[in-house]
């Protein structure tokens, strides 16, 4: 028969491969081994390993947006101001000082003497008004940081360390422009930012570290940069590890294969409570979520778009349904307690900014006094006991959830169950994110689970607010809760031109009570930030703020720069792990040559008996 | 001359090069035509996926209407569909799928870089399924009801069964982080160590001791496919009269199994092996995703996430057009290996 001779091999076959690769890797171990502990590749010292869960988009910082990538740019590149670790106060990073013009339109920023790029080169003014001008002038460049330079004019440079920059109109956020500073002398010869992936390691910068080596979806490695004019950081290098899983992060870190990790869940959170040597760290989130209640959704044209369902553009039935949400309850039970009961727009990390209601505008949960609040509204039961508007049609909401979020469904469950003792009926909708955004867009829901996360300048989420950010007839725009209240935007407006910062504190406070008032979006809560590292290995992390804080993606570069390595993690020795890696394969192959063999012997011992 | 070509005309349909030339290009033909179709879909498919590509991009993250525009402009997305698609028609014939949203890279060359790691997974995992699947197929249905066979196809079927993502975490967890006293033996996630000393060797084997797990995973759900196959076709050729005529010409058992009933019950098993072998790429996707593989399959499930078009588009034809390549040669290897087909 044609293969009966390449049957019979197949056991044998597989035995000599194995012994061949036996053959080839033993020797070869032998050789390589003792090199192994002394020659590191990436020549000694500490590597402070952390775990994320999202691919960096770009490393390119015109490009990049995920926060993943934000967060490296913040240790590669500088800034000309930054937030600081105690309280998001803004402190000077790149520029030393900077004032402004009597009509606020004209911004003076001189700029540090000393500060070296990566490569030896000064970092100048040229530098700044270079990076600038091109996010001005080049729409590729302005695809990550284009809104901090929408309102610019012009930007100049009229000697090495002064960069005066002209905006249209007065902009209280120019203290706080964190857009990544890149070098003239490397960036001019890019033509086209669009393409360029900027990996040509190592990245030239001026941060703390500089970028040395990068595998897309593998990791991205750190050095400590030597010459940063605050100081070199203790730790040698950083390495961000990509994990798809958040539970094959956590696994990795019990093992000690990283040492920190972030974004844990309140269940992963409270699994390693009692591990030894793992702290936990629970901090402020800059997360609210809400639920955006349809307050009869226009474009900025002021035409009335959507579904929405008529009986939540009455701030009544709004404010009724938002006495019947039990927060303590869904922060007990949604998110493991790990997180803040929420009222106001801002969450009480930025503790200038946060706001709660005073008691005669609090809304406490009592679904008696939402029943009475909708029964003196006019919305009176059916015979069915669901309430009825004034045109006779039903209290029947749809509510959108994004479908891959087990918080949203969660919410759900819960707000129907309670609405549902208001006499409104509630239809959970789980669809893909990219659904909900299409549908909020287009105004097409009655209830939709929202959240955003807010910068330590609260200017953006503000506007999102706006009328200005409804949708403009031909697509386009940013809307949350389709809210367009004269009153909250003149507060808007007035906060941005408002230079004086506890003057600019009252306005935003007072803008938040407004937005409270008109009970369009209903501030559910804001999750802590859950991380967890090695404390055997590192210390001193500094968190951000400084009262429960966070420790990881920060705004700035303080827990990275400022993590120590512990005596351990000096002196362990780093090719330990792969050697007994290496004998773990070893044996493991050696352990398939053993049965294949005994396999074949035995075929051949018994095929002999038989006969 | 003339006589030649007369010869070559009169015998050819019968055994020369020609039917046989025929036969392959109207499968690769097929196969084309298929891979176009499967880019047309995949264009049209995944432009019916509701939602603004741009806002998910940029969900979170502080952006003007402005750059939305900049952005929808720069993929492309500003214009008619029909014009979307004569582009991507047109960069398609080029080999260019396009740039990736969320790496702002050409998909083609992201594709590229994940083939190697996939191809090395997917590819150890089948060489291993096979060859443990066809032997314990043949154990099994040799004694057919016996205590191996019971065991075998309980075990085999269980673990077949089992969520991919959940076997996963449990190896992962077993042997990769350790139980009680025992020490995690494999890294718990990527293709290799920051820290591996140089050379080529030094890196063979760290690729190999990540390799294991995400291995070992893939192995045990697809293998025991290729045993319920070859334990089922053995079980037909057990009651062929030729093994009866193998046996009374006096072959010892042993030898009746393994040169008369095994060969013969090995032909369905290699269709398997090669439309598997499509198939298992978009298999990956999970065990990928557990072991944070940096391969196809992850690189699928970072588009889907986002979700990122050209990027999910480009992954969908390289799928999708694995499984029409592995079908064609599937059916060319068969008609090698079956006189049957051949003659037919």
């Amino acid at each position: 028969m044609r293969s009966s001779g390449a049957r019979r091999a197949a056991p044998r076959a597989l035995l000599l491969i194995l012994t061949l690769l036996l053959a080839a890797l033993v020797p070869a171990l032998g050789k390589h081994e003792p090199a192994t502990a002394a020659d590191s590749p990436n020549g000694g010292g500490v590597t402070l390993r952390v775990g994320i869960q999202q691919e960096f988009d770009s490393l390119n910082p015109f490009l990049g947006f995920s926060l993943a990538s934000t967060d490296v740019f913040r240790l590669i590149y500088p800034t000309l101001t930054t937030y600081s670790a105690e309280d998001f106060s803004v402190v000077p990073e790149l520029a030393t000082d900077w004032k402004s013009s009597e009509d606020k339109l004209t911004w003076t920023f001189h700029i540090r003497q000393g500060v070296n790029w990566s490569d030896g080169r000064p970092v100048t003014a040229h530098d700044v008004a270079y990076t600038f001008k091109r996010m001005m002038n080049d729409p590729a460049a302005a695809t990550a940081n284009g809104n901090y330079v929408d309102n610019f004019s012009s930007v100049s440079a009229p000697d090495d360390r002064t960069v005066v920059i002209r905006t249209e109109s007065p902009q209280a956020t120019m203290r706080s422009i964190a857009a990544p500073i890149v070098p003239r002398h490397v960036w001019s010869r890019i033509d086209n930012v669009a393409e360029f992936a900027n990996q040509r390691m190592p990245v030239v910068g001026s941060g703390p570290f500089v970028a040395t080596e990068y595998r897309p979806q593998q990791y991205l490695t750190l050095r400590a940069n030597e010459d940063f004019w605050r100081g070199a950081p203790t730790i040698d290098r950083l390495r961000f590890v990509n994990f798809e899983n958040s539970d094959a992060a956590v696994q990795a870190l019990r093992k000690g294969d990283i040492d920190v990790v972030r974004d844990l869940t309140p269940t992963q959170f409270d699994a390693l409570r009692g591990t030894d040597d793992i702290h936990r760290v629970r901090g402020k989130g800059r997360r609210f979520f809400e639920i955006v209640l349809n307050p009869g959704a226009a474009n900025s044209a002021g035409d009335p778009i959507g579904t929405g369902h008529p009986a939540l553009r009455d701030a009544r039935v709004r404010r009724a349904i938002d006495r019947a949400i039990d927060r303590e309850r869904l922060v007990e039970r949604v998110l493991g307690g790990y997180g803040t009961v929420g009222a106001g727009y801002l969450p009480p990390i930025f503790e200038d900014y946060y706001w709660t209601p005073p008691p005669e505008t609090r809304r406490p949960f009592s679904i008696e006094a939402a029943n009475r609040a909708l029964n003196e509204a006019g919305y009176p039961r059916g015979p069915d006991g669901v309430r009825r508007g004034p045109s006779g049609r039903a209290l029947d909401f749809e509510f959108v959830l994004h479908g891959d979020s087990p918080t949203d469904a969660l919410v759900g469950k819960f707000v129907k169950e309670w609405l549902s003792r208001l006499g409104i009926r509630v239809r959970p909708q789980p669809v893909s994110d990219n659904q909900v955004n299409q549908r909020t867009t287009a105004g097409d829901f009655d209830m939709v689970v929202s959240g955003w996360s807010v910068n330590p300048d609260p200017d953006y989420v503000l506007r999102l607010q706006t009328c200005g950010a409804r949708p403009k007839p031909g697509g386009g725009g940013l809307p949350d809760s389709f809210l367009c209240d004269r009153r909250y935007d003149e507060l808007y407006a007035r906060q941005l031109a408002e230079f004086d910062h506890s003057k600019r504190v009252d306005l935003i406070r007072e803008a938040q009570h407004r937005f409270h008032r008109m009970a369009t979006g209903l501030i559910l809560f804001y999750p802590n930030t859950l991380e967890a590292y090695r404390s055997d290995r590192f210390e001193g992390f500094e968190s951000q703020p400084s009262e429960d804080g966070v420790i990881t993606a920060q705004q700035g570069y303080w827990g990275y720069y400022g993590a120590r390595p512990t005596e351990q993690a000096r002196t362990a020795s780093g090719g330990a792990g792969y050697r007994s890696a290496a004998f773990v394969v070893v044996g493991v192959l050696l352990l398939g040559a053993i049965v294949v063999a005994s396999v074949a012997a035995r075929r051949r011992h018994t095929a002999e008996h038989r006969e | 001359m003339t006589d030649t070509r007369d010869e070559l005309e009169t015998r050819g349909p019968a055994s020369g090069p020609p039917p046989l030339l025929r036969f392959v290009a109207a499968k690769v033909g097929g196969g084309v035509v298929s891979l176009f179709l499967v880019a047309v879909l995949g264009f049209f498919l995944f432009r019916v996926l509701p939602g603004d590509p741009a806002r998910t991009m940029t969900r979170s993250t502080p952006v003007s209407a402005e750059q939305l525009a900049a952005l929808r402009h720069r993929f492309g997305l500003d214009q008619p569909l029909y014009l979307q698609f004569r582009d991507f028609l047109l960069n398609l014939l080029h080999g260019d799928l396009g740039t990736s949203y969320i790496y702002n890279r050409p998909v083609a060359e992201l594709i590229v870089e994940r083939i190697g790691p996939t191809v090395l997974l997917v590819g150890t995992a089948t060489v291993l399924a096979v060859l443990v699947g066809l032997w314990m197929g043949t154990r099994a249905a040799w004694r057919q009801g016996g205590v191996v066979d019971r065991w075998f196809t309980s075990v085999g079927l269980t673990l077949w069964s089992v969520p991919t993502f959940w076997l996963g975490l449990l190896l992962l967890m077993a042997f990769g982080v350790g139980v009680g006293p025992l020490p995690g033996l494999f890294p718990v996630a990527g293709m290799s160590s920051p820290d591996v000393p140089a050379g080529v060797v030094a890196r063979v084997l760290d690729v190999a001791h990540h390799l294991v797990l995400p291995c070992v995973t893939l192995v045990a759900v697809i293998y025991a496919q290729f045993m319920m196959v070859m334990r089922t076709s053995l079980l037909e050729e057990m009651g062929a009269e030729y093994l009866t005529t193998a046996r009374a010409k006096g072959l010892r058992e042993d030898l009746v199994r393994r040169r008369h009933a095994v060969p013969n019950a090995l032909l369905p098993t290699v269709t398997l092996i090669f439309l598997h072998l499509g198939l298992v790429v978009a298999g990956a996707i999970t065990v990928e995703t557990v072991f944070s593989w940096p391969g196809l399959g992850l690189l699928t499930y970072e588009a889907l996430r986002v979700p990122d078009l050209p990027l999910l588009q480009g992954t969908f034809i390289v799928l999708a057009g694995s499984v029409i390549v592995m079908n064609v040669l599937a059916e060319l290897i068969y008609r090698f290996l079956d006189p049957r087909v051949r003659d037919s």
